[in-house]
């Protein structure tokens, strides 16, 4: 069966419908559309494939990269100088990290805080959120998002040394206008990270409660609900993947922080401290602790993709 | 729901406490930038112009500022074309394993950047790449694709796609209908997911600390290097307070994008 196409641009005197929007399409442009227009693969392919590629070779490729590092060793090197690898796979690294009662407590304790910081921020965010989405004028709305998202330009590591000034148990903000300051410490390290993500909060939740419309909200208070029972019954349901969105940053970005542990924590440790410290001298050891917020964090992915929190981020 | 008197005033307390919280750190690095003393100390005695005459005189600051910016470009210029092709390809197409493909696409910012960042020099250790430029960006980009695709994402299943068969129904091909229909209708999501995505490279410290080449200072680095030097801290407040003040262009560009869903009239150039 053959199909003979009439190809109105390559006819000598055929004027094209469209000719007003553009200039004529060249014969060849004309069939390329064509070709695009019957045919879906092809436009999946184009339109997929440079993201695709970038995405498996770039980053799934880095990722099988730290996996393999992880059971990599160091070579003996009798010199000292050199930094060789032991390309033969071995489990020992995983076993140092399982059997050393430290980096136990250092997965654990950088777990504890990157929950404690989000739940800290999504019980502050909540009611900003609302104020910002429900309440606040138009203008005063406006107002709140620039005012929120502003910070997130300022420079991490400013808010951090400024933070350190604040804390500072020898002349800091906190210790001469109110006489006590945590000092530095896990507990400012956590007061920190909630401060640094905080926006991150506010964002996805305020999206939310945006999308939500007020006649919900009337009809339940119609229907003779408090506010507290709205809150619950009409409120979360719907703004549950906004939550888990705003949660996957700050809860993924307090377990592999390691700056602000250096600049506020004191001694306090995270996972991120001992892979930073240890990356340059024993790389693979470092790519097998770096493996744990791995595991953690697509566990968490898998666990929220259902409440299609990963459309909102 | 109707919110009480006490309920409404309560929240307007606590948005302003959560603001005054949020700022204050900003405004106190503001202040040192033009106090005559050199350490963090409360309270700040006097006020100077010193620092930011020594500042405007350095070329560390500037050399960093241009390798930042530099940096941030690339990577935006990047995840602009490939994030805008996968929300083409993620929202306009069904097919085998697309689920997979949209989580594993989020991957660059769900996972810490000290996972990113180690697993991206791991990768170029063994194929034998030296850290460079290119490394950096290549880092960047990575996820600041997911920020364009998330943006532009968002805008292209609000479209649907009726507006795209009304002009094929007209005559138009597919790539006339890119040209006078979809582009102008996706350029706010564009530019804000640019901005951000820019933003977030501009700032970055922990992927870039595993992959940037030896001796390539970007200004969150040299910030890093400066803060542990007391003398140099009265010009690391100058260069930290003059970028809050410069960043307040951009923001107030995203949100005018915001304010229009579609962003076309007020925003076209």
């Amino acid at each position: 069966m053959t199909t003979t196409v009439q190809h109105p641009a390559s006819g000598p005197s055929s004027p094209e419908p469209d000719e007003r929007t553009g200039p004529p399409p060249a014969g060849t442009r004309r069939r390329a559309a064509r070709f695009l227009a019957r045919h879906r693969r092809v436009r999946l392919g184009l339109t997929l494939g440079a993201p695709l590629t970038w995405l498996l070779v770039i980053y799934v490729g880095a990722l099988v990269a730290l996996l393999m590092t992880s059971l990599f060793s160091l070579a003996d090197d009798p010199t000292g100088l050199l930094t060789r690898l032991n390309t033969s796979l071995t489990l020992e690294n995983y076993a140092r990290l399982w059997n050393t009662a430290v980096y136990r407590e250092v997965a654990q304790r950088t777990v504890v805080a990157a929950i404690t910081v989000t739940v800290v921020d999504a019980l502050l965010a909540l009611p900003i959120a609302f104020y910002m989405a429900k309440v606040a004028s138009p203008w005063g709305k406006r107002a709140l998002v620039v005012a929120v998202t502003m910070p997130l330009w300022a420079g991490y590591l400013v808010k951090g040394y400024a933070w350190r000034a604040i804390l500072d148990p020898g002349g800091g903000v906190l210790k001469e206008v109110f006489g006590s300051t945590p000092g530095f410490g896990s507990t400012s390290a956590i007061i920190v990270l909630c401060y640094l993500w905080f926006p991150y909060m506010v964002i996805p939740l305020f999206a939310g409660l945006e999308r939500l419309p007020d006649s919900l909200l009337e009809a339940s208070t119609d229907l003779g609900a408090k506010a507290g029972r709205t809150f619950w019954s009409v409120v979360m349901p719907q703004l549950l993947p906004a939550l888990a969105a705003g949660s996957i940053f700050t809860f993924s970005l307090t377990l592999g922080d390691f700056y602000m542990n250096r600049i506020v924590g004191g001694t306090n440790e995270y996972i991120g401290n001992i892979v930073y410290r240890n990356f340059s001298a024993d790389l693979p050891f470092s790519a097998a602790y770096a493996m744990v917020p791995v595991v953690i964090m697509v566990i968490y992915l898998l666990a929220i993709r259902r409440t299609g929190a990963l459309e909102e981020l | 729901m109707y919110l009480s008197r006490q309920a409404r005033i309560a929240l307007r307390v606590f948005a302003a406490l959560v603001l005054v919280v949020l700022y204050f750190p900003l405004v106190y690095v503001a202040r040192l930038s033009v106090n005559t003393g050199v350490n963090y100390v409360w309270p700040p005695k006097g006020w100077t112009l010193q620092w930011w005459d020594a500042a405007i005189h350095a070329p560390g600051p500037r050399e960093a500022l241009l390798h930042s910016l530099q940096t941030a470009l690339w990577a935006t210029s990047v995840a602009l074309l490939l994030g805008t092709l996968a929300a083409f390809a993620l929202t306009r197409h069904r097919f085998f394993g697309q689920g997979s493909v949209s989580l594993a696409i989020v991957l660059p910012i769900a996972l810490p950047g000290i996972v990113t960042g180690i697993a991206l020099l791991s990768a170029f250790q063994r194929v034998g790449i030296d850290l460079s430029l290119m490394t950096l960006v290549i880092a960047h980009a990575t996820f600041c694709v997911v920020i364009v695709y998330n943006n532009v994402g968002a805008r292209m299943r609000r479209m649907q796609g009726n507006l795209e068969e009304a002009s094929a129904d007209l005559g138009a091909d597919g790539l006339q209908t890119f040209r006078y229909v979809t582009f102008p209708l996706m350029r706010s999501a564009l530019l804000a997911g640019g901005l951000l995505a820019f933003a977030l490279s501009f700032d970055e410290i922990v992927v870039t600390t595993f992959t940037v080449g030896p001796g390539y200072k970007t200004l969150p680095i040299w910030f890093a290097e400066n803060f542990a030097r007391p003398n140099a801290i009265p010009i690391v407040n100058v260069v930290a307070t003059f970028v809050v003040i410069v960043s307040i262009i951009p923001v107030y560009f995203a949100q005018r994008l915001v304010d229009s869903p579609h962003g076309t009239a007020e925003t076209a150039p």
